[in-house]
């Protein structure tokens, strides 16, 4: 049974990753734990728990940025947008339901170090379009910073969008700063109805290759959803634009308080959360090619469920348990990226959870990851062998 | 400018070096001669000129890949360029590297319009993406001030800007996939037309990265539909705290225009006699705002902006009444650099970034400076996103005034970083701003960016003396030192 290191300021962080190296123990590295089951299952002599360094550090509205430390509570964060009218564009997704755990309990820093995305994605970026700048432990025991607080910074290199999407494995971070944009107004859906997966897709491409500036396009079930947000008399024209477009399909129309909790849905593959069994994955692709993988996974697999997000580009896809989760016959021919999102720890163990790279890719991403961490003390093996 | 010392044996070896390039890259694609190496000798920052060891002018992605090939083997250095337009010195020749000039590869190669996305060669310029594709009515969001001429992979390389970032942001966020060549000669793909990676995020690392990581012989660029209407209001504050309170207060009001941009008095007399674009010439300053979107939304927006600008002192307000008179009012801030050399014979322009907040300090202090300096300063800038351009003009035949003129761009660059800002916002690092790194970064900061760069050329052989102030050797950064459990446990809560 490991033990668990819990810091209480930036120092003391340092100091632990410092004895950790010289002891040679490994560390894994979580703020609240609520992605523990997600990724590959780790075997780390100590839990480096960072809900001791918690707490907003500054709040600048009118400069769109919000800095905080590592174990700040996602929950939190957005409370505190809130009051001012702004939130995290990225809409970031509760996974907690879908992994089977209670909503609302992952850290911001944990979204971004999955570099997750909603449904505004499409529009707005993912974590990594947000990461500012982070201070942060190298697993040489080092303090270090990159990037910073202002919008515009090419200063060095952007050490934050590797951060992004790294699962803790580069560094451990104690304080970010994020950008931070207005609130819509208004949210307003249209809802089109009786299209089938390839007409929902090209109907969703050109509703995004309009001039209404969609911020959502997801396709669940019999329903294609069209988000427009903004001033009242935007969203008023768009919508009345996007009906234009459509008009010979059968529609149906959100007002804010609906459209939100839809999009609260499509955010946390809220339709796939209740069959707990099922292998649920994570498939980033061409928009214009989701229908066709869906398609193809479900010629051998009839009982898989799918839904679209991204205007396609992003599928849901849960598929019934077996020992190698179809891994194979999802990434085959795929180009984008497949992530195994929910499956029992003995699967994630055989199977690769992350999309494997190329070669030359794969020897890259283990230099880069012997850059910060060359004794590999922070999650190792949590994206595979590195 | 110091540059790292020339080494005397690829000195030596140059006709062996230009032999190999010429059987890579047959016919003319391997300029030797002084006359024709001239054009390659400096980039926009045209104060430091330096004469490469031999240009090469690739045609296929198989050449790069070869030539790199060839220079990690032989121990030379390359100098990645794209068309040239740095305004850092990102693309300033080495006397002792291969130039490689990147401007052969200027193809686009797909337009996918249901998958909003283009790939291009790099050498295509940030203009010419938009131009393929404005008859459908789309366009490529980022555009820097010089996209007339700037090349896409030269944009990747520096994370290129524009005046539109703050709601459509920069090179890095309108990126889906980009192809490269690795100094070991591998070509690797990263993205394509999907978001995202599955791994570590390379090519946002590649973003900004100053041609120091690797080569790219090809991007997927993001596409966005043209906004219906993009009227530009003009805006004649009273005072410059004035024009940023009034930024400051349109942000806070939940607008995010397309771009909102401030230009002293002296920089709108310059733009105003250098294009004529009807700006008023006793303003005191000129905020321009940019409301894109429906019709119903910008006349709104405007209204609402327009109520800002009056409430906080500005004198007059005007919007554009169609296209033409927005593409007038936009003609002036972009030419306003070019503009600017009507009244002085040479400039500096600076790029910090500072947070919005301290604008109106920063500006005071810079008029401060220019006093001490004895140095007239302009400045023009990207109001929205805090990041200032100022212009300090000089004579570069006096060599005083030269002198002055980086020791005042330096302090100009200190004092952003002092108000919690940046050494650039946009322009990049360069040779400029190397040796202000250590103002910004400790050491251990810039040890740690290195050892990235050695994890993708070890050997230092890319774009070298660029950005970072001083070199260490990758086996010396790549050294762990153990003490074996001779640390003990700290202090620190244990379960």
């Amino acid at each position: 049974m490991a033990g668990t290191i819990r810091p209480r300021s930036p120092e003391e962080l340092r100091q632990a990753v410092e004895w950790a190296l010289n002891a040679g123990e490994t560390l894994d590295v979580h703020g609240t734990g609520s992605k523990l089951d997600l990724g590959k299952p780790m075997r780390c002599d100590q839990v480096l728990d960072l809900s001791g360094l918690s707490g907003i550090v500054d709040y600048a509205p009118e400069e769109l940025v919000v800095t905080l430390r590592a174990g700040t509570a996602m929950r939190e964060v957005e409370a505190l947008l809130a009051q001012r009218n702004q939130m995290l564009a990225f809409e970031p997704p509760d996974l907690g339901p879908l992994l089977g755990r209670a909503p609302g309990e992952g850290t911001l820093v944990g979204t971004i170090m999955g570099n997750f995305a909603g449904p505004r994605r499409l529009s707005a970026g993912a974590a990594r379009d947000h990461l500012l700048g982070f201070s942060g432990v190298n697993g040489r025991g080092e303090a270090f910073k990159s990037g910073g607080r202002v919008m515009k910074n090419v200063t060095g290199y952007d050490l934050s969008k590797l951060l992004a999407g790294s699962w803790g494995t580069l560094a451990v971070l104690d304080e970010v700063s994020v950008k931070v944009l207005p609130a819509p107004d208004q949210t307003r859906t249209l809802l089109l109805h009786g299209l089938g997966d390839a007409a929902a897709v090209t109907a969703m491409c050109a509703a995004m290759g309009s001039p209404h500036e969609v911020s959502g396009a997801a396709h669940v079930g019999d329903a294609t959803a069209l988000r427009v947000e903004g001033v009242a008399p935007s969203v008023e024209a768009r919508v009345k634009g996007l009906r234009d477009l459509f008009s010979s399909v059968e529609m149906k129309e959100l007002g804010t308080l609906e459209s939100r909790a839809f999009w609260r849905e499509v955010r946390d593959a809220v339709p796939l959360a209740a069959a707990a069994d099922d292998i649920v994955w994570r498939i980033s692709c061409a928009p214009t090619d989701g229908a066709t993988i869906v398609a193809r996974i479900k010629a051998t697999r009839p009982a898989a469920k799918a839904f679209y997000d991204w205007s396609g580009g992003l599928i849901w896809l849960a598929l019934p348990a077996s020992d190698d989760a179809d891994h194979a016959l999802v990434r085959a021919g795929l180009a984008g990226h497949a992530t195994l999102i929910r499956a029992p720890a003995t699967v994630r163990a055989a199977v690769p959870v992350f999309q494997p790279r190329p070669p030359a890719l794969a020897a890259l991403t283990a230099r880069i990851k012997e850059s910060f961490d060359p004794m590999r003390l922070f999650n190792p093996g949590r994206m595979g062998p590195s | 400018m110091q540059m790292p010392p020339l080494d005397p044996d690829i000195l030596r070896r140059r006709g062996e070096i230009v032999a190999a390039l010429k059987a890579i890259v047959p016919g003319e694609g391997v300029i030797d001669d002084l006359d024709g190496m001239r054009p390659y000798e400096c980039d926009a920052l045209s104060a430091y000129r330096q004469m490469p060891l031999v240009v090469v002018l690739p045609e296929t992605v198989g050449q790069v890949s070869a030539i790199l090939r060839y220079c990690q083997d032989h121990k030379v250095k390359v100098v990645p360029r794209g068309a040239g337009t740095s305004l850092s010195g990102g693309s300033m020749p080495v006397g002792d590297a291969i130039l490689l000039g990147m401007a052969k590869f200027n193809r686009v190669l797909e337009i996918d319009y249901a998958n909003r996305c283009a790939r291009v060669q790099p050498g295509v310029t940030n203009l010419g993406v938009t131009k393929a594709v404005e008859h459908e009515g789309f366009y490529y969001a980022p555009d820097p001030s010089s996209q007339i001429a700037c090349s896409i992979g030269g944009n990747v390389a520096e994370n290129s800007g524009g005046v539109h970032c703050l709601k459509y942001g920069l090179t890095t966020n309108n990126l889906l996939g980009i192809e490269m060549v690795l100094m070991t000669g591998e070509v690797v793909r990263l993205g394509g037309k999907h978001l995202d990676p599955g791994g570590y995020d390379l090519m946002g690392l590649m973003t900004g990265s100053e041609g120091l990581l690797g080569v790219v012989t090809e991007v997927t660029v993001r596409l966005l539909r043209k906004p219906s209407t993009a009227p530009a209001s003009l805006g004649k504050p009273s005072s410059t705290a004035r024009a940023a309170d009034c930024v400051a207060a349109v942000i806070a009001s939940g607008i995010i225009p397309g771009g909102m941009e401030m230009m002293d008095k002296d920089a709108v007399q310059c733009a105003e006699n250098f294009v004529g674009a009807g700006y008023p010439l006793d303003a005191e300053g000129l905020l321009i705002v940019e409301l894109d979107g429906p019709p119903v939304e910008v006349d709104y927006l405007v209204e609402r902006v327009a109520e800002i600008a009056r409430g906080r002192g500005a004198t007059t307000v005007r919007v554009s009444r169609d296209e033409q008179e927005r593409v007038l009012f936009w003609a002036g801030r972009k030419a306003a650099f070019p503009a600017v050399g009507q009244i002085t014979p040479d400039y500096m322009c600076l790029d910090g970034s500072v947070p919005r907040g301290r604008l109106v300090e920063v500006l005071g202090e810079m008029r401060q400076m220019s006093k001490q300096h004895r140095l007239r300063v302009v400045n023009v800038f990207h109001a929205g996103d805090g990041n200032l351009h100022p212009l300090i003009l000089f004579d570069a035949n006096d060599a005083d005034e030269l002198r002055r003129a980086e020791e005042f761009g330096a302090d100009i660059l200190r004092l952003c970083v002092r108000v919690g800002g940046v050494l650039t916002g946009e322009h990049g690092v360069g040779i400029e701003k190397r040796d202000l790194m250590g103002v910004q970064f400790t050491e251990i900061d810039l040890d740690q960016q290195m050892r990235v760069k050695c994890a993708f050329d070890p050997d230092h052989l890319l774009n070298p003396g660029k950005v970072f102030p001083k070199l260490r050797r990758c086996a010396e950064l790549g050294r762990v030192t153990v003490h074996d459990n001779k640390i003990p446990f700290p202090d620190i809560p244990r379960f």
